[in-house]
């Protein structure tokens, strides 16, 4: 029997308030993330600001301050030039739909860089009402998503658990969030999916930790134990297997960070620091805040 | 028991064969099947979507406001012509939306009232007021976007794009799909042009010609018209002509004055082409009229022997011959200094009908077919990749058990591309993650069963033993995990658009055939192997 780990007894709940504060920064983080979406200060996708934004390829490399140059000279103002993964490809945005914007980006880019045989690859314009009724449409799926996963776990789950649950899945998605803000990262469409994908997939692994705490309840006495024992017990019970399973698919998210091409690989990234910060908060976050929140009730018998 | 397993495996085997059933269409084996198969069995299996396949996804808006306008002028003009052959000279505005007519007297109103009973008529300052209520706007609003989209079906059809999709989305927008679409910009002008074909007569009266520059640069039209908005007789308005000059590419505008009645407009044609004049080797359109149209046009020609009449489309100017003589049978040209293709596009969207009203682009996006080929190779080798790396994972951590949930993984992808197939999903970029995310999660479930199972060893259970207890217990949190994914993916399929919704329907269809494959298709391995026979351990 290969195993990652042994039997464990490691004290995960003596270090709650290291955990809770890294958390509580992530989480303000995302917070400052949101404010500055809203303030117009975060890098955001066309299809929630509206405009332009033209994928092109090239024969060879380019850099970004030659394409920079030619825009300059054609006089093609307030254009947002992104490197895209691949060296040959730039990924150009332009704020507001201004009417033959695509023809003289491209004109310019043809003439400016002709030896280097530029290919508009992808177009995507997107009106100010579309990306509004984006806008609103991307919020409610993020509120209707929440709302989903909290009444499952309060039907399945005792009443402290499903707030130790939203608690960490909201963490997750809040994380996140700051994290890409902080790299600079486009917030689209494709990552909103990723972030409620990361939501549902985050609380795979405080599933499998609370249900184990369940489990456990119900088999001791009152009395013999305490709940913050209790739960270190059972996270050590089942680290292995919370290691695993994320293990698995992060493995999957890599494989699409590395191989899955420009257009997959942000929402990689968000997977990948979607699984690991989940791991993380079923075991540091979702089962502190249960402890604090049911340590006199939860132990019954 | 026995039989039960025999049961299971034949239930497994028949989900494999009915998924490769259904998934056939998409393989290069298709084309050989006999007829038999192809006229009965699956043929359509999954379908990509515009981001693979390339293609532009469009969102038009339908400018109901101005659709309202036109109804209104129509209507007045045609209560001019109407009180005008009753031998009357009424002054008629619209403006608001409604109808003034001056002066004011029951003849007026009767005639007004018997053709459009609508219309509810009311005095004010000296006018008669006509408004149309705003049920008859309501219908004419819905009506416009319906003309819409038949007008841009046509467009389309003319340019030959295979497959498009066209419907209404909500009011007045309208979605149009066009898969593989070689030219995109081409195709956007076609449809998007509103293509209202005018014939106006140029006020050779007034003295203002004097004043007109006979050219002014393009861009400065509004400035001019600002300018210029006082000066014109209020029958009058100000057109522009569209001048290139050939040497230097530079665009000019001339501008003209015209009347503003509409003495025919393009509802009335009957056929538009390119021709070319053998003179100076240049493409013109060809048009011809309809009988109506055609008696309309002679009318015309007659009346206003000399005078010169504008060809106006979209609000530009193309030409203002003189009228030489009565022409019959409904021939007339566009000339203008077209390039071939222009004048074929032209052709193209006359043929096709005006739009009732104008629209606009309010989303665009477009997939070249090589970023469309890209994606997919991309795709594919990144879900290998996944389930290369899963599967040896499986095998090194959990041994002849990692085989067996290998096993299952592999069902599970078969599963999940024959379901895609069988409901003829939009497999999108974000789909293809959707099934590399899955692969990744099809194999959790059976990790949570092993780790039980190998807790149950630990407690010295007999592997029989061990492996009941362990799915067991271990199904219900493999259910409440599955479930918080389940709703998620849920909530993407309601909200997402295009390229998103593929990846809900991927990802929860994956989640789901999952429960099935590690409940079902490792549960059945693993009893083949230890049911009956007690074995002493079990490979975990």
């Amino acid at each position: 029997m290969i195993q990652l780990l042994g039997k464990t007894n490691i004290n995960f709940l003596g270090k709650k308030y290291y955990a809770l504060g890294l958390s509580f920064i992530m989480i303000i983080l995302g917070f400052f993330a949101i404010f500055q979406i809203h303030a117009g200060n975060a890098n955001l996708g066309v299809d929630f600001a509206g405009g332009l934004s033209l994928q092109i390829r090239f024969s060879q490399p380019v850099t970004l301050s030659e394409v920079r140059s030619i825009l300059d000279k054609a006089q093609i103002k307030d254009a947002d030039i992104q490197e895209l993964p691949t060296e040959k490809k730039i990924l150009i945005k332009l704020k507001k739909q201004q009417e033959g914007a695509q023809d003289s980006i491209e004109k310019a880019l043809k003439e400016g860089l002709s030896n280097k045989e530029p290919v508009v690859e992808s177009i995507t314009e997107i009106g100010p009402k579309i990306g509004e009724r984006t806008k609103k449409d991307a919020l409610l799926a993020i509120l209707s998503a929440t709302a989903g996963i909290l009444i499952y776990i309060a039907v399945r789950f005792r009443f402290h658990f499903s707030i130790g649950a939203t608690v960490a899945t909201f963490h997750d998605v809040m994380a996140v969030l700051g994290i890409f803000y902080i790299l600079g990262k486009e917030i689209n469409l494709i990552f909103i999916s990723a972030l409620l994908t990361i939501a549902g997939y985050s609380l795979t692994d405080t599933v499998v930790v609370f249900d184990r705490i369940r489990e456990n309840l119900g088999k001791v006495a009152k009395g013999t134990m305490t709940l913050e024992s209790l739960m270190n017990k059972s996270i050590n019970e089942v680290l292995s297997r919370t290691i695993v399973t994320s293990l698995t698919t992060l493995m999957a998210a890599i494989a699409l960070f590395f191989f899955g091409g420009e257009v997959l690989h942000d929402f990689a990234l968000a997977m990948i620091l979607g699984i690991i910060i989940g791991t993380y908060s079923s075991i540091f976050v979702a089962s502190p805040v249960v402890l604090l929140l049911g340590k006199k009730s939860l132990i019954k018998r | 028991m026995k039989k039960a397993i025999y049961l299971r495996i034949a239930l497994i085997l028949s989900t494999v064969l009915l998924a490769i059933v259904f998934f056939l269409p998409n393989t290069p084996f298709f084309s050989n099947m006999p007829d038999w198969w192809k006229k009965n069995m699956p043929h359509k299996g999954i379908v990509l979507g515009l981001d693979l396949r390339g293609g532009s996804h469009l969102i038009f808006e339908v400018d109901i406001k101005r659709a309202r306008q036109i109804t209104v002028e129509r209507i007045a003009m045609h209560l001019q012509s109407l009180l005008e052959k009753k031998g009357m000279k009424p002054i008629i505005k619209t403006e608001n939306e409604q109808i003034y007519i001056q002066p004011v007297n029951e003849d007026i109103k009767k005639i007004v009232r018997d053709n459009y009973p609508d219309l509810s008529i009311t005095e004010q300052a000296e006018k008669v007021v006509c408004k149309l209520p705003e049920s008859s706007f309501k219908r004419i609003e819905a009506t416009s976007v319906e003309q819409a989209i038949e007008v841009i079906r046509n467009r389309i059809d003319q340019l030959g794009v295979a497959e498009p999709v066209i419907h209404r989305q909500g009011e007045n927008e309208i979605v149009v799909q066009l898969p593989g679409v070689k030219d995109p910009k081409k195709a956007l002008e076609i449809i998007g042009k509103t293509a209202q074909l005018e014939f106006k007569l140029l006020d050779e009266e007034t003295t203002l010609w004097k004043e007109l520059p006979s050219l002014i640069k393009a861009g400065e039209e509004e400035t001019f018209l600002n300018q210029w908005k006082n000066k014109l007789a209020e029958t009058d308005e100000i057109v522009f002509q569209k001048i290139v000059n050939k040497e230097t590419g530079e665009v000019y505008k001339r501008p003209y004055i015209v009347k503003k009645e509409t003495l025919l407009t393009g509802d009335l044609l009957a056929e538009a082409h390119v021709s070319i004049d053998q003179r100076f080797n240049e493409p013109y359109v060809s048009l011809r009229f309809n009988d109506a149209g055609a008696k309309i046009f002679e009318d015309i020609t007659s009346k206003y022997v000399k005078h010169r009449l504008a060809i106006i489309l979209d609000g530009n100017l193309y030409s203002a011959p003189v009228i030489q003589e009565r022409i019959e049978g409904g021939n007339a040209q566009i000339t203008g200094s077209f390039s071939m293709e222009e004048a074929k596009d032209l052709a193209i969207v006359l043929r096709a009908g005006a739009l009732p009203a104008p629209v606009k682009l309010i989303q665009n996006v477009t997939v070249g077919p090589t970023l469309g080929k890209d994606s997919i190779e991309a795709g594919k080798m990144a879900v290998i990749i996944a389930a290369v790396f899963v599967s040896l994972f499986m095998i090194f951590y959990y041994r002849l058990s990692g085989v067996i949930a290998d096993f299952a993984l592999i069902l599970n992808i078969i599963l999940l591309i024959g379901a895609l197939a069988a409901l003829n999903a939009t497999l999108t970029l974000p789909g293809i993650a959707g099934i590399a995310l899955a692969v990744g999660m099809a194999v959790d479930s059976n990790v949570l069963m092993f780790e039980r199972i190998r807790e149950e060893l630990r407690l010295g259970k007999t592997p029989k033993a061990a492996i009941e207890s362990g799915y067991k217990k271990a199904f219900w949190t493999i259910f409440d995990s599955h479930v918080t994914t389940l709703i998620t993916a849920a909530v993407l399929f309601h909200f997402g658009s295009g390229p998103i919704k593929g990846f809900a329907v991927t990802l929860s269809l994956g989640v789901a055939i999952n429960l099935f494959t590690a409940l079902i298709g490792t549960k059945t391995v693993f009893d083949f192997i230890y049911i009956g026979k007690e074995h002493k351990s079990l490979s975990i």
